[in-house]
C-alpha cells in the first residue's frame, strides 16, 4: 500500500474523545495516503471529524489507535524534540479559529515560529515582512489580533503557517471567514504554493475551493466515505 | 548565539504582555521581602537597643547600699547603722571567692570651678575596676582611672560626656585643669556616650569620677556610700551576694541573714528578665516572619499557578508552532528569576529607604534598624523559589500535553 513518495500514510486511525461521561469516537478507522505535491480538499458535514483528522496529521494530537507515518517515519515513535521540529519545519497549520496570541502584534505572531526555529534576527525580519506583504497586511503589522477583522486574522494565520516554509500546509477552513474576493486571494496563494511543489490539505465547505483541489476526500461520521484518489487513480466512491 | 537572543526576545515579549502577572508576582515578592526584612531589622535593632540600655548601667553588677540592721545580733540592738570603710571592701576583695571585681563608691555633690564658671556637680570616688564594671568607656585620646591614680591619690578626673561638653565645649577636655572642692584636677578622659536606662545616683554623662583615695583625702569622708561587685559566674550572683554579706557580717557584727543591713540591687535579675524577654521576642519574630513568608509564598504561588494555567492555551499554540518543552520551561525559569531579582531588589530598596528615613528621635526605644542583607536575599530567593515551584509543575504539564489539548484548555 505504502508507496515511496507518500508523505502521509495513515492506517486504521481511530480517535476517541473521553469526556468522562461519554466517549465520542470522532474517527473510526481512517486509511489515508497522500503523496508529495498533492492538493487535497477534505470535505464533510460539521462534526464529522475533519478537524480531528487534521490535528492528527499535523502531529498536534495523538491517535487512540492506528499507525501514522510521516515521510515514512512513525510519528508515535518520535521524541518530544523531534515532534517540535516536525511541527516547526515540516508542517504549517492554519487553525479553524486561528489561534493567534492576542497580546502580541501581527508581526510578532508571524515571527513566533521563526524564533522557535532559531532563525537569525535579520532573516526573521525579512521573511515576516515579505509574508505580511504577500497576504496584503503590510500596513497592519503592528496591530494586535484583536484590532484586526476576522479575515485579516485569517491572513495573519496563513502568514504564520508559511513562515518556516513547510513541506505540508494544513488549513482548517481557511476561507471560512473571508468574503469571496479575499477568499479568492487566499486560494490564489495556495495555488501558487502548490504549484511551487508544496503538499496541501485544505478542509473546506466551499465548493469552489474544493473544486480547485485535484483530490477530494469526504468524511462522514468519522469515516472516509469518498476519495477521488490521487490524480490518475480511479476516482470511484468507496461506498 | 541566535537561540539565546531568540529566547531573550520571547522572554521580554512574554513579560511585557503578561503585565498583570508580572506586576502581581513582583508585588508579592516585593511585599514579602519588605515585610520580613523590616520585621527582622526592627527586631534586631530593638534587641540591640535594650541590651545597650541595660549595659549602660553595667555588666551584670550587684549594687550594695549599707543600711541599718533590722535584727538584733549578739546583744546589739537593731537599727544600728552600718558603716563600711575601704578596709572592709579590701577584706571582701581578698576573701570572697565568688566575687570577680568590686569597687567602692563615695559620692557627694561638690563645687566645681573653671575660669569664671562655678557649678555643683555629682562626684564619685571609685576604684579602677569601676570603669569596666559600669561600662565607662573612654572616648578616643582619654582613659579611665588606673591603679596608680588610686595608690598615689592623684587629682585626676574622668568626666561624663555632657558635663565635659558643658565645661569645655568643642575643645578637647583631656589635659585641662579645673578646680573641684578647691583643689586643681586634671581631666584624663571623657565618657563615650552611652544609653543608660537605669541609674542609682544620677546619669554617668553628668558626673565626675575621681579615684576613691583622692575623694577620701579631699572630703574627709571615711565611709562608702555604696559598693558594686560582679560575680565570677552570672548564675551565682545570689550566692556571691550571700558570701559578701557574711564576710561583712563577721567584720561589722550583724546577723548574716539580715538582708536589710546590706541592701542589694541585683541588676542581673534585669539581665535574666531581658534574656527571657528577648527569647520570647525572637520566637515571636520568627513566627511572624515565617507566617509572613508563608502568606507571601501562598500569594506568589497562587498567582503563578493560576497564571500558568491561564497560559496553558498559549503554551499549546507555541508547542503547535514548534516550541520545545524544554524551551518553554527554561523561559519560565528565566522569567521567575528576573521577577525575583527585580522584586527582591525593589523590596530591598524600600526596606533601606524606610530604615534610612527612620526618625532619629525614636532611637532610644527602638534603636537604629539595620537591614540584614542575608535575610533580604534569602527571603526574596525563597519567595522566588516558591513561585517557581508553583508555576513549574503546571507549566511542565502544559508543555507535555498534546498541543491541541493544551490549546483547548481554558
Ligand atoms: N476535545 C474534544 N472533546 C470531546 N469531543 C470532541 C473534542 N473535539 C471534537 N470532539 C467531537 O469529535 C467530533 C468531531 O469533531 P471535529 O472538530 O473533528 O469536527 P469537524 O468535522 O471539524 O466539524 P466542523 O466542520 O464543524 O469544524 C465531534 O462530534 C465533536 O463533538
Ligand atoms: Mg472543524
Amino acid at each position: 500500500m505504502t508507496t515511496n513518495d507518500s508523505i502521509i500514510a495513515m492506517e486504521q486511525i481511530r480517535k476517541v474523545y473521553d469526556t468522562g461521561k461519554v466517549q465520542v469516537e470522532a474517527l473510526r478507522g481512517i486509511d489515508l495516503e497522500i503523496s508529495k505535491g498533492e492538493f487535497v480538499a477534505i470535505v464533510g458535514p460539521s462534526g464529522s471529524g475533519k478537524s480531528t483528522l487534521m490535528n492528527l496529521i499535523g502531529c498536534l494530537d495523538t491517535p487512540t489507535s492506528g499507525v501514522y507515518r510521516l515521510t515514512g517515519q512513525l510519528v508515535a515513535g518520535m521524541k518530544k524534540d523531534e515532534l517540535a521540529t516536525v511541527r516547526n519545519r515540516r508542517v504549517g497549520f492554519i487553525f479553524q479559529n486561528f489561534n493567534l496570541l492576542p497580546q502580541i502584534s501581527a508581526y510578532e505572531n508571524v515571527e513566533m515560529p521563526l524564533l522557535f526555529g532559531g532563525v537569525p534576527r535579520r532573516e526573521r525580519r525579512r521573511r515576516v515582512e515579505a509574508l505580511m506583504e504577500r497576504v496584503g497586511l503590510a500596513d497592519r503589522m503592528e496591530h494586535k489580533p484583536t484590532e484586526l477583522s476576522g479575515g485579516q486574522m485569517q491572513r495573519v494565520a496563513v502568514a504564520r503557517a508559511l513562515a518556516m516554509d513547510p513541506d505540508i500546509l494544513l488549513a482548517d477552513e481557511p476561507t471560512g471567514n473571508l468574503d469571496t474576493s479575499s477568499g479568492g486571494d487566499i486560494m490564489e496563494l495556495f495555488q501558487d504554493l502548490w504549484e511551487q511543489g508544496g503538499t496541501m490539505l485544505v478542509i473546506t465547505h466551499d465548493p469552489a475551493l474544493a473544486r480547485r483541489a485535484r483530490r477530494q476526500v469526504e468524511i462522514q461520521d468519522g469515516l472516509i466515505t469518498r476519495d477521488t484518489g490521487s490524480p490518475g487513480a480511479d476516482s470511484t466512491p468507496l461506498r | 548565539m541566535t537561540s539565546i537572543f531568540n529566547s531573550l526576545r520571547q522572554l521580554w515579549r512574554d513579560l511585557r504582555t503578561q503585565k498583570l502577572r508580572t506586576f502581581l508576582t513582583t508585588l508579592g515578592i516585593v511585599w514579602g521581602t519588605v515585610a520580613v526584612t523590616l520585621l527582622l531589622s526592627f527586631g534586631q535593632a530593638m534587641h540591640r537597643q535594650m541590651l545597650k540600655n541595660v549595659l549602660g548601667l553595667g555588666n551584670a553588677i550587684v549594687i550594695t547600699f549599707p543600711r541599718s540592721t533590722s535584727k538584733p545580733f549578739e546583744g546589739l540592738g537593731k537599727g544600728r547603722p552600718m558603716r563600711v570603710t575601704e578596709e572592709d571592701i579590701e577584706l571582701v576583695r581578698k576573701r570572697a571567692t565568688l566575687v570577680d571585681a568590686i569597687s567602692s563608691e563615695y559620692a557627694d555633690n561638690l563645687q566645681l570651678k573653671l575660669g569664671t564658671k562655678t557649678m555643683a556637680v555629682d562626684v564619685s570616688g571609685v576604684s579602677p575596676e569601676f570603669g569596666e564594671m559600669r561600662n565607662m568607656i573612654p572616648q578616643m585620646g582619654g582613659r579611665f582611672l588606673n591603679p596608680l591614680d588610686e595608690s598615689q591619690k592623684r587629682r585626676v578626673a574622668f568626666l561624663g560626656n555632657e558635663l565635659a561638653e558643658d565645661l569645655f565645649g568643642a575643645s578637647n577636655p583631656v589635659g585641662q585643669i579645673f578646680r573641684l572642692h578647691g583643689s586643681p584636677f586634671t581631666v584624663i578622659g571623657v565618657l563615650e556616650p552611652k544609653t543608660q536606662d537605669s541609674s542609682y545616683s544620677g546619669r554617668d554623662k553628668d558626673k565626675v569620677n575621681i579615684p576613691g583615695s583622692t575623694f577620701r583625702a579631699l572630703t574627709g569622708q571615711k565611709y562608702v556610700n555604696l559598693f558594686i561587685f560582679t560575680s565570677t559566674d552570672v548564675q551565682k550572683t545570689k550566692q556571691a551576694a550571700d558570701e559578701v554579706r557574711s564576710i561583712l557580717a563577721g567584720k561589722l557584727r550583724f546577723d548574716p541573714t539580715d538582708k536589710e543591713a546590706m541592701m542589694t540591687w541585683d541588676t542581673t535579675e534585669m539581665f535574666q528578665f531581658m534574656d527571657s524577654f528577648m527569647t520570647a521576642f525572637k520566637a515571636f519574630l520568627a513566627i511572624v516572619g515565617s507566617l509572613t513568608l508563608v502568606v507571601g509564598g501562598i500569594g506568589v504561588s497562587n498567582i503563578m499557578s493560576v497564571v500558568v494555567e491561564e497560559r496553558t492555551p498559549e503554551i499549546g499554540v507555541k508547542m503547535a508552532l514548534g516550541a520545545r518543552p524544554r524551551g518553554i520551561l527554561s523561559q519560565f525559569l528565566a522569567e521567575t528569576l528576573i521577577l525575583t531579582a527585580v522584586g527582591g531588589g525593589i523590596g530591598l530598596l524600600i526596606t533601606f529607604g524606610i530604615c534610612e528615613a527612620w526618625p532619629a528621635g525614636m532611637e532610644e526605644f527602638i534603636g537604629i534598624p539595620e537591614v540584614d542583607l542575608h535575610v533580604a536575599l534569602l527571603t526574596s530567593a525563597l519567595l522566588g523559589l516558591i513561585g517557581f515551584v508553583a508555576g513549574f509543575f503546571p507549566a511542565r504539564s502544559a508543555a507535555n500535553l498534546d498541543p491541541v489539548v493544551a490549546m483547548k484548555m481554558t
